[in-house]
């Protein structure tokens, strides 16, 4: 298949929904599902009727805001389909008024602004597709463009091509290491040829971050898409999505998006009429946070108890059945389509020096705007925090935020000025981590939030290695007395003092980053650690 | 210990107690045999269980405690000891690390107190209230309320070990109790 | 670490560990030459004949030009390394580990049958832990003593696997497995059935003998009466990969 006929399909596609004047957008991911959007859904679809074809309600993927779900755009031709209205808060009772009201005349008691900074400010490659087109439909993909990267790659370029490409954009692992890409794919590349295998880590399981989970739902078909390029470009021809069981949504739409590209020759043997075969095989992880780690992972898929083992060797020399293995997660997939569509150097050109890009954060906590953002690398965390995030409700006013989940750390106030790229979060002692911020109000207490990720910590160690199993056991129990107002000088001694065994011998990157949370709010609100410790009696 | 007892001709005074013990560790003690004459030189008993003082005295430079904390009465005396003593050496596993007493930390204090004073007792079966001291519902290494300075483990700790780490204190050395004993030995 | 016979084309590298010059086959782990030079590293869940567990973190060691610890017994040696076997920060970090493992369960050492023969033991011994800084957890675990020959008390287990792993790799029974999360994780036999119930289990003690604690002994041992032997392993090891 060359390009000219997939664009030929895309108009096709297209042209079938010519015939639509006005197209309503229900948010279907699992945010606006759980404040009642499939109500809205069914009432919007009876106030629509037949419409004689010309009104079409669809459920679309992840619109980003969150908090105001349930969320419904309107696009009218009269208008500009592009332009939609966007309603908030939206119940089945609002859905006649939705219904009668004509482009010129919106209801504006439901209207959410498109032009406050919260869209304004965003920038959107990953979730290009999301809360637009409808994440079960095939053709709404390739339509939008899909697959485009894909069936470029298989025509006109080489595996070492598609390398180039992404080593030039400087595309880095979405997954919280901020790996090379292109340097993780052309090491697996370079491995004798042979069985392959490419898996994609979709077991997001840090406490507050939803990003890959609003990806799959959103845009399924873009994570495939990724992946076909990368087993192209490594030499695989076996795929595995490990998915975690808690994301039933998710899991259905990946489902349907693998069943449509299978049956339009998009996934399985010679794809897109080339000679090129690859296959996609969903696993469900059954809940444990360590099968997030790399080899974890790998040991779950092959039926063993997930638990992590020593690296080297690392995935890319012996992973999966001891074959080389490209590990990369939802996010970095979904960055590869644009990336080879557009290139490399188009890629290179958004972000700054070291992170290229854009990156999609999970905003939760004591913030207004609690949703999904996509914003350039390089984006000050001031204006993600206070113009796109709009700042601490109730009056309230900031106090950190927790980045990098479990394994991160919190950044105060006076280093919001920095600009969010893997390097500048690093040197605060926190890390990007997969995109999860939580932001914490005056009345936010640290001990108790490092207490709360060292609980999380604990209860999620696998119980392999000592440090970890028994160390996070005894930091959280200390951390609890200091919480509790029992602790003393000495119990914070040895707080920090098990903090470096637990980092420095640790097995896994679980382990070692387990104290992270502690030492970050020790480096930055160690008076609220010292406020709380007893007095030594003589 | 810096001061040099030879010279100053003040001899190093010693007090021993047992906590929540067997009194295996005194016994051991003792099983130093004729080397405690030659002790009995360079350092003074001045209260213990092995003699007769029933106060302990304001300053001694040497407090030896055997057996866990078990009840309250093991803790006064725990706190009494490092009060009055410049250097608290726990002697024993189960002042070290609890040790056998601590084995009833699995259960319910009240169903410890049920198997031993109801269950298995034919004749009045009653728990003990009168002249007893209340027991603490977790039973601790002594470090686990005060601060300890030398830690002898051993099950007791051989009278050998003893004596190492007494002559490396009359010596003015700090002994390493790791080279001579070891839990459970 | 077991390897198959007959590795073609191994090279001899050149290395230096705690200022010995030392020699050793490429594909030897810094644990086996450590070993082989008398070269004393703690380990719990190394053990010559099994396969690399790399769990216990004792055995970590530092390597020249390189910030983070490196176990040694997952660690292959190469040409020009610099390694560390004994630095005061590594023993404060053993005696740590240590003390966080008398710390997890009872090993009370003084009513134990493995007393005088344990490794638990002897390490606390050889790394000065003479007391554990950190409270102990105070969890109680259940004994199994349904087998008729053996007993397996969880109260002293550390975890290590090696009963998982010479039951697998060397007797070819799996019976032995590792159920739970965090410290509240326990080896089971069968879908945690009683051992005494467990088909699988051929009673041939191979997993008693690698226990390094008193977690798994014979039934009828009394205290410090239980000494284990594990010459066997490293042999039978051998004629299994030779094959």
């Amino acid at each position: 298949m060359h390009l000219e006929d997939l664009a030929e399909k895309a108009a096709e596609f297209r042209a079938e929904e010519a015939a639509i004047q006005r197209e309503v957008r229900v948010c279907m991911a699992a945010s606006c599902q759980s404040s009642g959007s499939l109500a809205v859904m069914d009432a919007l679809k009876d106030a629509c009727g037949d419409g004689n074809g010309t009104c079409h309600v669809k459920g679309v993927g992840c619109m980003g805001l969150c908090s105001a779900g349930p969320l419904v755009a309107v696009a009218d031709k009269d208008c500009g389909l592009d332009a939609s209205l966007l309603y908030r808060d939206v119940t089945p009772n609002d859905a006649p008024d939705i219904m009668g009201s004509v482009c010129g005349a919106p209801v504006e008691r439901l209207r959410c602004p498109t032009d406050q900074p919260f869209f304004a400010r965003q920038h959107k490659i990953v979730l290009e597709n999301s809360g637009i087109i409808d994440p079960d439909s095939f053709k709404n993909y390739v339509a939008a463009g899909g697959y485009a990267g894909m069936v470029r790659a298989l025509s006109e370029m080489t595996p070492a091509d598609v390398l180039r490409e992404v080593t030039t954009s400087g595309l880095r692992g979405r997954g919280g290491g901020g790996y090379p890409t292109g340097l993780k794919w052309s090491t697996v590349a370079k491995m004798p040829a042979g069985q392959k295998y490419v898996i994609c880590n979709a077991d997001e399981g840090d406490p507050g971050a939803f990003m890959d989970r609003a990806v799959l739902e959103s845009d399924p078909h873009r994570v495939l898409e990724g992946m076909a390029i990368a087993a192209y470009a490594i030499g695989a021809n076996k795929g595995y999505i490990y998915v975690r069981a808690e994301y039933p949504l998710a899991v259905e739409r990946l489902q349907t998006a693998l069943r449509k590209a299978k049956r339009a020759g998009f996934l399985g043997n010679k794809i897109a009429d080339t000679q090129f075969n690859f296959e996609i095989e969903i696993r469900l992880g059954a809940g444990a946070f360590v099968c997030g780690e790399e080899t974890a992972l790998m040991a779950s898929i092959e039926g063993l108890r997930g638990q992590p083992r020593p690296r080297p060797p690392y995935p890319a020399e012996s992973g999966l059945w001891g074959c080389p293995t490209l590990i990369n997660n939802v996010e970095t997939f979904a960055n590869i389509a644009p990336i080879v569509r557009e290139g490399g150097d188009w890629f290179a050109s958004i972000g700054t020096e070291r992170s290229k890009g854009t990156k999609v954060f999970a905003l939760a906590g004591k913030i207004h705007n609690t949703g999904l953002i996509e914003v350039p690398m390089g984006t000050k965390l001031r204006d993600i925090i206070e113009i796109i995030g709009g700042g601490i409700p109730d009056d309230k006013s900031f106090k950190a935020v927790q980045t990098g989940g479990p394994s991160g750390g919190c950044i105060p106030d006076r280093h919001l000025d920095i600009p969010v790229d893997y390097d500048s979060l690093k040197t605060l002692g926190t890390m990007m981590g997969s995109g999860g911020m939580i932001v914490m109000d005056e009345t936010s207490c640290m001990v108790d939030v490092a207490r709360y990720f060292m609980e999380f910590c604990m209860t999620e160690s696998c119980g392999k290695c000592i440090p970890c199993r028994t160390g996070t056991w005894q930091m959280h129990s200390l951390l609890d007395r200091i919480a509790k107002s029992q602790g003393t000088q000495a119990d914070l001694a040895l707080l920090e003092e098990l903090c470096e065994v637990v980092q420095a011998t640790s097995l896994c990157g679980l382990g070692q980053t387990a104290p992270n949370p502690v030492l970050s709010t020790l480096r930055y609100f160690r008076d609220e650690y010292e406020e709380k410790l007893q007095l030594p009696t003589s | 210990m810096s001061n040099d007892p030879t010279s100053t001709g003040h001899k190093i005074t010693v007090a021993t107690t047992w906590l929540d013990g067997c009194s295996g560790c005194h016994m051991s003690f003792l099983d130093m045999d004729e080397r405690l004459i030659a002790l009995a030189d360079q350092i003074d008993i001045v209260y213990s269980p092995l003699v007769d003082t029933k106060e302990l005295p304001e300053q001694v430079d040497v407090g030896i405690l055997e057996g866990s904390i078990s009840s309250d009465d093991d803790l006064e005396k725990a706190k009494e000891f490092r009060q009055h003593c410049k250097l608290l050496i726990s002697l024993g596993d189960c002042a070290v690390n609890g040790n056998v007493p601590s084995m009833r930390n699995h259960f319910k204090l009240a169903d410890v107190m049920d198997r031993a004073y109801r269950e298995n007792v034919t004749l009045q079966p009653q728990i003990p209230v009168h002249g007893v001291p209340n027991l603490l519902g977790t039973v601790k290494p002594i470090h686990g309320v005060v601060a300890v300075d030398l830690f002898v483990p051993g099950c007791p700790p051989h009278a050998d070990a003893i004596w190492y780490v007494l002559s490396e204190l009359i010596e003015g050395r700090t002994p390493d109790p790791s080279q001579v004993t070891r839990f459970g030995a | 670490m077991p390897r198959p016979a007959n590795q073609p084309n191994v090279r001899v590298v050149t290395l230096k560990i705690d200022d010995l010059d030392l020699s050793a086959r490429e594909d030897e782990t810094i644990i086996e030459v450590c070993r082989e030079n008398k070269i004393p590293i703690p380990s719990l869940c190394y053990l010559d004949g099994l396969s690399t567990w790399g769990a216990c973190r004792l055995c970590v060691v530092e390597l020249e030009g390189q910030n983070r610890l490196t176990a040694a017994c997952s660690t292959r040696v190469a040409e020009g390394m610099q390694i560390h076997t004994n630095t005061e920060r590594l023993q404060r970090y053993r005696r740590t580990i240590i003390e966080l493992l008398f710390a997890e369960r009872s090993h009370i050492c003084s009513v134990c049958v493995s007393n005088g023969h344990c490794e638990l033991q002897s390490l606390a011994q050889r790394c000065g832990v003479d007391h554990v800084r950190v409270p102990y957890r105070q969890a109680a675990y259940p004994v199994d003593s349904s087998h008729e020959m053996f007993r397996l008390d969880h109260n002293r287990c550390v975890l290590c696997t090696r009963c998982v792993r010479v039951c697998d790799e060397i007797e070819g029974a799996h019976t032995w497995d590792v159920m739970g999360r965090g410290s509240d994780c326990r080896v089971i036999t069968d879908l945690a059935l009683p051992w005494g119930e467990s088909e699988t289990c051929t009673g041939c003690g191979k997993c008693v003998q690698v226990c390094p604690t008193g977690a798994l002994v014979k039934q009828g041992t009394s205290v410090g009466e239980m000494v284990k032997d594990q010459h066997f392993l490293p042999i039978l090891a051998r004629r299994r990969h030779a094959r």
